[in-house]
């Protein structure tokens, strides 16, 4: 640093307005970094305080907002049941469908680390489902489910056994749901092939050497290596699968009987259907309060079970 | 393999037919598997070239009999599929190079100069990584529809230009931070100032995870669902996300062979471009240790 400074010889002539390198360093950063910072004023902090604020009011989006209170969120807890449903439903869809993805992600994981043959093969197969993604997934499997013609009931009724409505029945559209979301449950794999290849081939020569089975290897020492992977990977999948929206609103437009309306789904319902701005802002609040303290909940209750293996060596 | 191999104790067959056994079974298992993820996209196919009368057709058949190729040209006439296409192009280029424009030069900004409180907002970004969009999602509606926005691109390609998605300031800025710093310091030395080195050293020296975050990016976009279906309502100005969405009908008005079509024309540029460009999805999994 003492060179650039020494080369700005120039700065003499003019004492008062000169910057020094560190200042003139300090304001570059600043107005490079101004984009996100003017983008997270505008798109961010502004909205939020904004959606806060609407979240007390009754609005219509066409006249004046009303200040109402606290209304809006008694509703929405005390008497509303369509909301309450659709935050079980939610959860019940989060909670079981990303633990599941995540044990089948690292089973195939696992499987594929095992130096074996066509591995791009399988890599590329497993994860062209996160490729294709969201809408149409949900198109497709609109149609693998369907009750009559769908792919799925006319295998099983060629083995003669009458297949069941999988979107059509509020016991079960929830199940359809999860066994969809196991489709896509390879994309996850990758990261835990790279993650699995940073584990030292020691431990597992001196889980031979203690004459451990496969499975014991498995769960003794892969598993515990891996939980900070999997620990980051299950918080981002419940976060993400919390926000769903595109298959409950394109393959069962929430039904039957709202047995699939998201949360997600159930606030762009009031927002951009209902035009209910203030009782919707009340519901996003809602999503944006239960994620935050579920990430802090399992960020606090990580140190029960995740293993940092030279935490203090690392950084 | 030939390390493998050698590592084998030779404890006579037994031990080795055990091993050719284990390995049999994990090919069983990853082929099953493999299957099954393929028979979502085959059942697509098939829908796709079949006759309207014979989607009901009992049992299932993989190989349609006639094989109607005249779906594809009727799905894309019927619909102002052109148009979708090339909205959807437009929005796609241009919100990608605000993204690599935004968050290159932000990412840059937080990897290697020093200004105050930058370590604080750095911890803000990776959080807003974490929020949920709907606590934003109407007030933006709202300011957007003050502005007079809706039914134009600009709520769909102006954000990125703000590097709103704070994903890609962050793979940029870990990238960046593998670039030795020496190369920052010559440059100084001989005079260049921040956004010469940005713009000569290093983006040419960070062109893959450029490549990373530009596929990223367009690929999530060419995806992207609510915000067409907030800001864009009339037909002609949908992406081909949004306009898929025209085929499904009120409950058995569905014409599944065309929609089927459709949605293989709207999955196309994402297969190809995975298949193309594996290595760089597989390169953002390792820069960040997430998937997109």
């Amino acid at each position: 640093m003492g060179l650039v400074s020494a080369r700005s010889g120039t700065s003499r002539l003019l004492p008062r307005l000169a910057l020094s390198s560190r200042q003139s360093e300090a304001l570059t950063g600043i107005l490079m970094a101004s984009p996100w910072i003017l983008g997270f004023l505008i798109f961010i902090v502004g909205p939020m305080v904004i959606s806060l604020y609407l979240s007390f009011t009754r609005w219509d989006l066409f006249t004046e907002p009303r200040w109402i209170g606290l209304r809006n969120y008694e509703q929405l807890i005390f008497r509303d049941a369509k909301f309450l449903l659709s935050l079980k439903v939610t959860t019940i869809y989060a909670f079981v469908s990303v633990p599941l993805q995540v044990s089948l992600g690292l089973v195939l994981a696992t499987l594929l680390n095992q130096k074996i043959r066509l591995l791009g093969f399988f890599r590329t197969v497993y994860y062209l489902p996160s490729v294709i993604g969201g809408i149409a997934v949900a198109v497709m499997f609109r149609w693998i489910f369907g009750t009559q013609f769908g792919l799925i009931n006319g295998m099983l009724a060629t083995v003669g056994i009458q297949g069941p409505s999988w979107l059509g029945d509020p016991d079960l559209v929830l199940v359809s749901f999860v066994l969809m979301s196991m489709w896509g449950a390879g994309s996850s794999m990758l990261i835990y092939l790279g993650a699995l290849q940073g584990i030292p081939t020691e431990l597992y020569e001196a889980a031979d050497v203690d004459g451990a089975g496969t499975l014991a290897k498995f769960f003794r020492v892969t598993v515990p290596m891996m939980t900070p992977v999997i620990f980051f990977n299950m918080v981002m999948g419940i976060i993400t699968a919390l926000q769903e929206f595109v298959l409950p609103f394109i393959m069962t437009r929430g039904g039957p009987a709202n047995s699939s309306t998201f949360l997600v789904l159930y606030l762009y319902r009031n927002a951009f259907e209902l035009f209910k701005m203030g009782y919707a802002s009340a519901i996003a609040w809602i999503i944006f309060i239960y994620i935050m303290v579920l990430t802090i909940f399992i960020i606090r209750s990580s140190s029960m079970w995740v293993y940092y293996e030279g935490s203090l060596k690392g950084r | 393999m030939a390390e493998r191999v050698a590592r084998l104790p030779a404890q006579g067959s037994d031990t080795n037919w055990l091993e050719q056994a284990k390995r049999l079974s994990i090919y069983l298992v990853l082929l099953a598997g493999a299957i099954i993820v393929f028979i979502p996209f085959a059942w697509t196919l098939s829908t796709a070239l079949k006759a309207p009368d014979r989607l009901a057709e009992f049992p299932p058949r993989w190989i349609p009999d006639p094989i109607v190729w005249g779906n594809f040209p009727e799905a894309v006439t019927i619909k102002p599929f052109g148009r979708w296409f090339l909205n959807t192009l437009f929005v796609v280029g241009v919100a990608t190079t605000g993204t690599i424009m935004s968050a290159s030069l932000v990412a840059f900004s937080f990897a290697r100069l020093r200004w105050p409180g930058r370590n604080l907002l750095f911890l803000v970004l990776l959080a807003t990584m974490m929020l949920p969009d709907q606590v934003t999602l109407i007030p933006t509606f709202v300011l957007f529809r003050h502005l007079g926005w809706v039914n134009t691109y600009l709520p769909l390609i102006a954000p990125p230009f703000f590097a709103r998605n704070a994903f890609f300031v962050f793979l940029l800025r870990q990238f960046f931070m593998t670039i030795p710093l020496d190369l920052d310091d010559a440059a100084r030395m001989d005079g260049a100032s921040f956004f010469q080195i940005y713009l000569r050293i290093m983006l040419p020296m960070s062109k893959p995870a450029l490549a990373v975050a530009a596929i990223m990016f367009s690929q999530f976009k060419w995806k992207e669902f609510l915000a067409p279906l907030i800001y864009l309502n009339k037909q002609e100005m949908f992406t081909v996300s949004l306009g898929l969405r025209t085929f499904i009908g009120e409950s058995w008005g569905t014409e599944w062979h065309l929609m089927m079509a459709a949605n293989i024309i709207f999955m196309i540029p994402l297969i190809l471009i995975f298949f193309f460009a594996q290595k760089y999805f597989i390169q953002g999994v390792v820069i960040t240790g997430v998937k997109g």
